[in-house]
């Protein structure tokens, strides 16, 4: 089977995060990235799908040049091939505009499965896997946690809902899921990967090889703009311990004990 | 802009689920700052009765869509049926309860609605008769103000757990009328087939009747560091648990899981250890009596909910807090 992955791109889960100079955005410069967490997981599922049905997994990533770094990650750990969507009419998307983009290239590779994680770690919209989906007019299904392999053109899989409930449901294909954290754990990119992935093929598309006018993607097709990006305040300023740890630790019992009452 | 404000509500087992009023509140504010009426929605089949519990609180009326293929829920026919009102009735703004159901479905609503979707928002204010609504992106560690790009489409937001109370949703005198809104949905497939619903057998630890618990999350490292943190629980008499990539990755399991997917607790005494604090943490723990949070990054969201903090390495802070905790004691 072929199933088309839909990465993104973003920082580092400890990095340092600048404003950028619009107040909009964060100044990426410098900014140590990696392949969002959940697509990762995304990832995983897909190349366990296809080794498992003899399939291959092409990866689909939005991003500028700066993210070809994740384009080579994935293809070091074991997707066949890539499509970037790069052009500057992509740049400043939100949910909405990115799903459009990404729909149209999943289209031209007329998959039986996309995969996504459930939201990103930067933006956290947890829209855009399902915005694919009726972009495409395709089922979906989200916060997936296993999959059962195909069978008579429908997938069977295992919806995390809340509170610790579970659900069983099966949907036809072709289809879209995102993938819940944590569903199986992810494989490193080996030595052979990495010399691997340099000979695999990128392929680069604008919005005019998918037939999108650029008005349709990116900033300007957005339906939501972010007008400012800024430090919370800190709305209830814990008290921190000061020194060694020894004398912090000691500082806290005391407080544990008698401001709190809790020890 | 006309229209209406919609507060979609949701049910569970035929009643309205708590988040359903937190939904009202907010529309209830949103609707006095925007000078619009509010309306509640509910979708199902046989739920008249949570209609009823819904008509109590101050909306103008409760627009009713019932079908069977509303029952059980799947993503199709709800997108199909709200769409189909929506265009009928015209609404300004539709909102949510930011539940695992409405990540499921209302994205769908919002493609086919080519509308826009502020989804995961905290809190909202008017500036010059427009609502700017604020999210907490990059895992909490950052505010964005959003607003909707011009253009006549309704509006979707959805609203983060908590972030409004379900006891502000006002009452009204008299209960507002129940409007039966009638949509065909003869001609939508229900793709998705529920198989089985079920809660997973080994979820055994009741976290929420623990009276101290120790939480650990992914600074520990790894694995075979957790006897440290098993130390501190075991000298406050607590119970452990985690964040989510702690279980995740398999070092401890499910049902010792802290957060929006896991277990909510009001412990006495919560230590938060090499968690940062993403929201979906935050919403499992963040009513607990006293909270300890210790982390390296003195930046992280976790110390805005915490009453005392220790900024530093886990390795020394945690050896050394057993310590004294057992002195304190007389351990």
């Amino acid at each position: 089977m072929k199933i088309v992955v839909c990465i993104k791109q973003v920082p580092e889960r400890d990095a340092r995060l600048r404003i950028a100079a619009d107040g909009k955005s964060i100044d990426l410069t410098g900014v140590a990235t990696e392949i969002n967490e959940s697509d990762q997981y995304a990832l995983e599922a897909g190349l366990r799908l296809a080794e498992g049905s003899g399939g291959e997994v092409v990866v689909l990533l939005l991003g500028p040049d700066v993210a070809e770094e994740a384009i080579r990650r994935a293809l070091a750990m074991g997707a066949a091939r890539a499509v970037h969507l790069n052009d500057a009419a992509f740049q400043d998307a939100d949910a909405s505009s990115t799903a459009k983009a990404l729909a149209a290239a999943a289209a031209k590779e007329s998959p039986d499965l996309v995969l996504t994680g459930l939201q990103s770690d930067d933006a956290g919209w947890s829209q855009t896997g399902v915005l694919v989906a009726e972009r495409l007019g395709w089922p979906s299904a989200t916060l997936i946690m296993e999959i059962e392999p195909p069978a008579e053109g429908r997938i069977k899989v295992k919806r995390e809902l809340e509170s610790g409930w579970f659900q069983w449901i099966t949907l036809p294909l072709p289809a879209v899921l995102t993938i819940q954290s944590g569903i199986y754990p992810v494989r490193y990119a080996t030595l052979k990967g990495i010399m691997g992935a340099k000979k695999k093929e990128m392929k680069k598309l604008a919005p005019a090889d998918l037939g999108l006018e650029p008005g349709a993607v990116g900033a300007a097709g957005r339906r939501v703009e972010v007008r400012r990006l800024y430090v919370p305040e800190k709305t209830a300023e814990a008290e921190i311990l000061q020194g060694d740890a020894a004398t912090a630790a000691a500082a806290l019992v005391d407080r544990l004990q008698k401001e709190a009452k809790v020890l | 802009m006309a229209g209406a404000i919609w507060a979609i509500t949701q049910t569970e087992k035929g009643e309205p689920r708590g988040v359903s009023y937190e939904t009202i509140a907010a529309g209830q504010r949103l609707a006095a700052a925007l000078g619009k009426p509010l309306e509640a929605v509910m979708l199902g089949s046989g739920v008249r009765g949570a209609a009823e519990k819904v008509a109590a609180r101050k909306v103008e009326r409760v627009r009713l869509i019932e079908d069977p293929k509303l029952e059980p829920y799947t993503p199709d026919p709800y997108a199909a049926a709200l769409r189909r009102a929506v265009e009928a009735e015209k609404p300004a703004y539709l909102l949510f309860p930011h539940t695992y159901q409405v990540r499921d479905w209302v994205p769908r609503l919002a493609a086919a609605l080519d509308a826009g979707f502020v989804s995961d928002v905290v809190d909202f204010r008017a500036e010059g008769g427009e609502p700017v609504f604020v999210r907490q992106p990059y895992q909490g560690k950052l505010n964005a103000d959003c607003a909707f790009a011009a253009g006549d489409g309704p509006r979707l937001v959805s609203f983060q757990a908590g972030a409004f109370l379900a006891d502000d949703a006002a009452k009204g005198d008299t209960p507002a009328e129940i409007v039966e809104q009638a949509v065909d949905l003869a001609d939508v497939e229900v793709r998705t087939q529920v198989l089985d619903t079920f809660q997973e057998v080994e979820n055994k630890v009741d976290l929420s009747r623990a009276e101290v618990i120790v939480a650990v999350g992914r600074g520990i490292g790894k694995q075979e560091n957790l006897g440290l943190v098993e130390q501190l629980a075991a000298a406050l008499g607590g119970q452990l648990a985690a964040s989510r990539p702690v279980c995740d990755n398999e070092w401890l399991p499910m049902d010792r899981q802290i957060g929006s997917s896991g277990q909510t607790v009001a412990p006495r005494l919560y230590l938060a250890v090499g968690i940062s604090g993403a929201i979906q943490h935050l919403v499992g723990m963040k009513n607990s009596g006293t909270i300890v949070a210790i982390n390296k990054d003195a930046n992280a969201p976790i110390f805005s909910v915490a009453d005392y903090g220790i900024v530093g390495d886990l390795f020394e802070v945690v050896p050394a807090l057993t310590a004294k905790v057992k002195e304190a004691r007389g351990a």
